[in-house]
C-alpha cells in the first residue's frame, strides 16, 4: 500500500525536473553539442597517447662505456663480446651505439646479469659495463615525451644502495650541541673557562682556578645528569671532563639511525611515487632500494646528500680566538670571515623550504623554521641588530683512495666535511620564523638545498658502502599468475556487464576500457611505479567504476517501469543517478587527497592511483557512455531499449 | 531481474538482529586484535637478512620453495648484483645462527654455497610512517563527517562513520583471527575498503534522502526499506562485479596478492552488509526525521502544489 504511493511520487517530481519536455521534443533531449563530442575525444586521444608506451616494455640491456671518459670503445671490441655471447648460447636483441656509449639489448631479462659478466670478462678494466633498462618507446611517442610506467621492486627489481652511518659523528655533532650550551651556561653564571675540547666521547672544560671548576660542575651536573664527571689536573689548569655514558651512547646511535632513516624515507619520498623501500639493516647500517635502474646517479646524490646549514654570528673583532672559527666562502674561496662557534639554528629546526627567485632574478631559498627555531633566531637577532650573520652550508663527502698495504691495493673510504659560507648579510631587524637565504650559485643547487632542508637533514652523515642492482622480489611464476588472474578478472567483469545490461552493457565496456587508458595514461604522466599489488588495485578500481554506470542504468530500468519514454527514461536515468555518483565520489575524492596529503610512502602512492581512477571513472561513466548513448539513441525515435 | 526490484524486503524490521550480529562481529574482532594481535608481516616487523654466493646460478623459484617447504614465513629470494649472488629476506627474528643454518639447509641438494653476511633489517614501515597514516586517517574521516554533514545532516555523518568503522575494525579483526600476514599489501586493501564502503554508504543515503523528501508519510521504517530496496539491485551489481574480481584474484593470483584479496573480499561484503544495517538503520534508533532536512522540504511542497 504504502509502496505504490511513494512509486507514484517518482514520475511526479521527474517531469517536474524536465519541465518542458513534449513528447514530439522529447528527441532533441538526448543530443550534446557538435563541441562536447570534440572535448572527448582530445581527451580520449591524449589518453592514448600517454598510455601507448606501456606497450613497449623496457628492453633489459647492458651499457657498455669506455673507462676512460671522452673515449669509445672500438666497433671491433664490441664484436668480441659479441661473439662471446653467442658462445654462451644468450640471444641478443640488438646493439646500438649512442654518445660514446653502447647499448645491449636482450630479449630474456634472465640472461642480463650473465651478458653483464662475460662483457666484463672480455673487455677487463678498459671499459665500465652497467645494467641498464633502455626504453623501447617509439620516436614519435618520445616526442610527445610520453614513456611507460616504471615497473616496481616485486616486478622488476632495481638498484640497492647499502648506507653507513658515521657514529662517530654522531657523538661529535651531539657533544658540541652540548659545548655550546654549556658555553652559554658558564657565561651566564660568569664563571671564566679557558678552553672547551671534544675528544671521541668526552668533552673537556678548562678553568683557571679549582673553586670555578667545582663551581661549574655542580651547574653543569644538574643540567646534564646522564653524563660522568670527573676532575684531571692539566698543567696550571683545573680540568673537568664530562664523558657520555655508554646508555646515552647508545640512545644517541638508536636516535641518529633512526632519524636518518626518517629523513631518507622523506627524501626517496620527494623523488615522486616510486614505491621505494628503506630498512635498517645491522647496528649502523641502511638499505635503501629504488625501483628502476634509470638515473641512479640523480638518486644518489639526493639520497646521499648530506648538506645541512648553519646559522651563526660573524664574531666582533674583540672578541677572543677561542670562541671563533674561519671560514671562506663557497664561490670565493679567497675571501673568508671569522665566525662565532656558537651556533643559533641548524637546518634542523626548518620547518619548510622552498626555492623562489629575488628582485634581480637570482635564486634564494625561502625558509621556515619551527616553533623553537623561530624564537632561538629572534632571541639572537634581536640583540645583534647591525652585525652580520652567516649562513654555513656544510656537508659531509668521503674521498676514495688506493693505498697499497701489505703489497695489496685497498681502497680506503676517508671522510671529511666540507664547510663554506654561502652568505654574510647584516641583521638589519629581528628575524622571526620565515626569512630567506640568499648567495647560491644556481637554481639547480637552490632546488636541491630546498629540498633537503624540507625533507629534514640527516642526525649523522652518512656514506655509500655498496651498490648492486637486485632482481625482482617476486618469482617470475608469482608475477605471471598475478597478471593472469587480474585479467581474467577484468573478463568477468566484462561478462558480467554484458549480460545484465545487454547493449548498454556494451557501451559501459567501451567505457570501461578507456578508463583503464586514461588512468594508465595519468599514471604514466605522474612517473607512478606499478607493483603487483598496485595492478591489483587498478583493477579493483574498474571493478568499483562500474558502479557509476550501474547506478545510471538501473535508473533509467526503473524509469521505464515507471512508464517514461524511452528518451525521458534516459534523461531522467543521467539525470537523477547524477548527485548520487557525484556525492559518493566527492567523499571518496576527499579521503584520498588527504590520504596523500599527509600519509608517506605506500599510502600516498595509493591515494594517488584511487583519486586517478575515481576521476577518470566519473568522466567516462558521465560523459562518454552518455556520448555513446547519444551518438545511439539520441534525436531518433527508439520503440525499446535493450537494457 | 524484476522479481528483485518489485518485491519488498523488509530489512528494517530485522534490525535488531542485524545490530546484535554487528555487535558479535565488532566484539569478536577487537577481542580477537587485542589479545590474539595482528600477525605482523616482514613489512612491519623487520627480520633477518642473509646474502650468499653460490658457485653456479641457482634456480631461485628453487630456492624460494626450499625454504618455505623449511617452515620460514615471508621469504623474499632476490639476486643481487650477480646471477650467482643471491639475497634472502626473512621474517624470522635474527640469531647469530641463522645465517649457517640457511646455507646448510641450501647445501643439501648438493649446490656450493657460501654465506657472506647475515644481519638483521629493521621494519620498512617507521613509526612515523605509522603515525603520519593513523593521523591521515583520522583527519580523512574528519573531513568525510563534515562533507555529509553539509550535504544530508549531521545524523547521516554520525551513521556513515560508524559503518565505516565497524567495516576497518571487522576487516582487521578478520586477520587477527586468523592469523592471516598483515602486510603494507592489506594495509592498501584496508584504505581501499574504506572507500568503497562509503561509496556504498552515501549511494544508499542519497536515496534515503530522496524517499524522505519525496513521501508523505513519516514511517521511516517503511521509506529506508523502500529506499534501500530500490537500490538493492545497483548493490548486488556493484559487489557482484568487484566480488567476480576478488574471486579471480583469491583463486588465481598466487600468495602475494591473496591476502590483499580476502582483506577486500571481507570488506566488500562488510561493507555492502553495514551499508543497509549499520549506516542505514542507525539513522532509526538517532531519530532522524523529516524535519532534519526541512528546506529541501519545503521545494517538495512547492513541487506538490504545482501539480494536478
Amino acid at each position: 500500500m504504502v509502496s505504490t504511493m511513494v512509486n507514484l511520487a517518482v514520475p511526479s517530481v521527474s517531469a517536474h525536473s524536465i519541465p518542458f519536455v513534449i513528447e514530439g521534443r522529447a528527441c532533441m533531449l538526448n543530443r550534446y553539442p557538435l563541441w562536447k563530442y570534440l572535448l572527448i575525444l582530445a581527451v580520449l586521444v591524449a589518453g592514448l597517447i600517454y598510455a601507448l608506451p606501456n606497450l613497449f616494455p623496457e628492453d633489459p640491456a647492458v651499457q657498455i662505456s669506455s673507462a676512460e671518459t671522452g673515449e669509445t670503445l672500438s666497433e671491433s671490441e664490441i664484436e668480441r663480446v659479441e661473439n662471446a655471447l653467442d658462445e654462451a648460447g644468450i640471444a641478443v636483441k640488438s646493439i646500438e651505439q649512442t654518445n660514446q656509449q653502447w647499448l645491449i639489448r636482450l630479449p630474456d631479462p634472465n640472461d642480463q646479469l650473465r651478458t653483464q659478466e662475460i662483457a666484463s670478462d672480455v673487455l677487463g678494466d678498459d671499459a665500465t659495463v652497467a645494467l641498464n633498462l633502455a626504453e623501447a618507446t617509439p620516436g614519435w611517442l618520445q616526442a610527445f615525451s610520453a614513456s611507460p610506467m616504471t615497473l616496481g621492486l616485486d616486478l622488476r627489481g632495481g638498484v640497492h644502495f647499502l648506507l653507513e652511518v658515521d657514529m662517530e659523528a654522531a657523538l661529535t655533532q651531539r657533544l658540541e650541541v652540548n659545548a655550546s650550551a654549556v658555553r652559554e651556561m658558564l657565561r651566564g653564571e660568569r664563571i671564566r673557562y679557558r678552553n672547551t675540547e671534544i675528544d671521541e666521547r668526552s668533552l673537556s672544560i678548562d678553568f683557571a682556578s679549582e673553586e670555578d671548576r667545582n663551581e661549574a660542575r655542580r651547574l653543569i651536573s644538574r643540567e646534564f645528569p646522564d653524563f660522568e664527571y670527573s676532575n684531571e689536573e692539566e698543567g696550571r689548569a683545573a680540568r673537568l671532563v664530562m664523558t657520555l655514558t655508554d646508555d646515552l651512547v647508545n640512545g644517541i646511535q638508536d636516535y641518529a639511525i633512526n632519524q636518518n632513516l626518517t629523513t631518507l624515507r622523506n627524501r626517496v619520498n620527494e623523488l615522486g611515487v616510486a614505491e621505494p623501500m628503506v630498512q635498517r639493516q645491522g647496528p649502523s647500517r641502511i638499505v635503501v632500494e629504488l625501483p628502476g635502474v634509470q638515473d641512479t646517479v640523480a638518486a644518489k646524490r639526493v639520497v646521499g646528500a648530506t648538506a645541512n646549514l648553519e646559522f651563526r654570528l660573524e664574531a666582533r673583532p674583540d672578541t677572543p680566538d677561542n670562541e671563533t672559527e674561519t671560514f671562506s666562502f663557497r664561490n670565493q674561496p679567497s675571501r673568508s670571515a671569522d665566525l662565532m662557534r656558537d651556533v643559533i639554528v641548524t637546518g634542523d629546526s626548518v620547518s619548510n623550504a622552498s626555492r623562489s627567485f629575488d628582485e634581480n632574478g637570482r635564486p634564494q631559498v625561502n625558509i621556515d623554521l619551527d616553533g623553537t627555531g623561530g624564537t632561538l633566531m629572534n632571541r639572537a637577532t634581536r640583540s645583534n641588530i647591525g652585525r652580520n650573520m652567516a649562513v654555513l652550508f656544510i656537508e659531509h663527502k668521503t674521498e676514495d683512495r688506493t693505498v697499497i698495504e701489505d703489497g695489496e691495493e685497498t681502497t680506503v673510504r676517508e671522510p671529511y666535511v666540507e664547510r663554506g659560507l654561502i652568505s654574510l648579510a647584516t641583521i638589519q631587524s629581528a628575524l622571526g620564523n620565515s626569512f630567506r637565504i640568499t648567495g647560491l650559485d644556481s637554481p639547480t643547487e637552490a632546488a636541491e638545498l630546498a629540498l633537503l632542508l624540507r625533507s629534514g637533514s640527516l642526525a649523522a652523515p652518512i656514506y655509500f658502502v655498496q651498490e648492486r642492482t637486485i632482481g625482482p622480489s617476486l618469482g617470475a611464476d608469482n608475477i605471471e599468475r598475478g597478471l593472469l588472474s587480474v585479467q581474467i578478472g577484468l573478463l568477468l567483469v566484462a561478462l558480467f556487464m554484458l549480460i545484465r545490461y545487454k547493449v548498454f552493457g556494451i557501451f559501459a565496456n567501451i567505457a570501461l576500457a578507456l578508463n583503464l587508458t586514461l588512468l594508465v595514461a595519468a599514471m604514466s604522466l605522474l612517473g607512478a611505479t606499478l607493483t603487483l599489488p598496485g595492478i591489483a588495485g587498478i583493477v579493483l578500481t574498474l571493478g568499483m567504476a562500474v558502479d557509476a554506470n550501474v547506478l545510471i542504468f538501473e535508473r533509467i530500468r526503473e524509469e521505464l517501469r515507471n512508464g517514461m519514454s524511452v528518451q525521458q527514461a534516459i534523461y531522467s536515468g543521467y539525470e537523477r543517478a547524477f548527485t548520487s555518483i557525484v556525492d559518493a565520489n566527492i567523499t571518496t575524492l576527499l579521503v584520498a587527497i588527504i590520504l596523500f596529503s599527509i600519509g608517506t610512502g605506500p599510502v600516498k602512492g595509493f591515494a594517488v592511483t584511487l583519486s586517478i581512477g575515481i576521476l577518470t571513472s566519473m568522466f567516462t561513466a558521465l560523459l562518454v557512455t552518455r556520448a555513446m548513448v547519444n551518438l545511439t539513441y539520441g534525436s531518433k525515435p527508439v520503440k525499446k531499449l535493450w537494457i | 531481474m524484476k522479481p528483485l526490484t518489485q518485491r519488498q524486503i523488509d530489512f528494517m524490521g530485522r534490525r535488531k538482529l542485524a545490530f546484535v550480529v554487528a555487535a558479535v562481529l565488532l566484539i569478536v574482532s577487537i577481542g580477537a586484535i587485542f589479545f590474539q594481535q595482528l600477525n605482523l608481516g616482514l613489512d612491519f616487523t623487520g627480520g633477518t637478512l642473509i646474502e650468499v654466493r653460490y658457485a653456479e646460478a641457482p634456480t631461485l623459484d628453487t630456492v624460494r620453495q626450499l625454504l618455505r617447504d623449511n617452515g620460514f614465513e615471508d621469504v623474499a629470494v632476490q639476486t643481487f648484483g650477480a646471477s650467482n649472488e643471491v639475497l634472502i629476506r626473512l621474517r624470522q627474528a635474527f640469531d647469530p645462527d641463522i645465517g649457517n643454518q640457511v646455507v646448510t639447509l641450501l647445501r643439501d641438494d648438493g649446490a656450493s654455497v657460501d654465506l657472506v653476511r647475515a644481519e638483521f633489517v629493521g621494519a620498512q614501515v617507521g613509526d612515523q610512517l605509522r603515525d603520519q597514516s593513523g593521523m591521515g586517517l583520522l583527519v580523512a574521516l574528519g573531513v568525510v563527517m563534515l562533507y555529509v554533514a553539509f550535504r544530508f545532516q549531521y545524523k547521516f555523518a554520525i551513521g556513515a562513520l560508524l559503518a565505516l568503522m565497524h567495516d576497518v575494525i571487522i576487516v582487521i579483526g578478520f586477520f587477527a583471527v586468523f592469523q592471516l600476514d598483515f602486510d603494507l599489501t592489506v594495509l592498501a586493501a584496508v584504505l581501499a575498503v574504506i572507500g568503497y564502503s562509503l561509496n556504498d554508504t552515501i549511494v544508499v543515503y542519497d536515496r534515503m534522502r530522496e524517499e524522505i523528501r519525496m513521501s508523505r508519510i513519516d514511517d521511516m521504517p517503511q521509506i529506508f526499506n523502500d529506499a534501500i530496496n530500490a537500490t538493492l539491485s545497483r548493490t548486488l551489481a556493484t559487489s557482484g562485479t568487484t566480488l567476480l574480481v576478488l574471486l579471480a584474484l583469491l583463486l588465481l593470483g598466487g600468495d602475494m596478492i591473496q591476502n590483499f584479496a580476502i582483506a577486500l573480499l571481507v570488506g566488500v561484503l562488510v561493507g555492502t552488509f553495514s551499508s543497509i544495517y549499520v549506516s542505514g538503520a542507525l539513522l532509526l534508533p538517532l531519530k532522524l526525521s523529516r524535519e532534519d532536512l526541512i528546506p529541501p522540504q519545503k521545494e517538495t511542497d512547492e513541487e506538490e502544489e504545482e501539480l494536478p
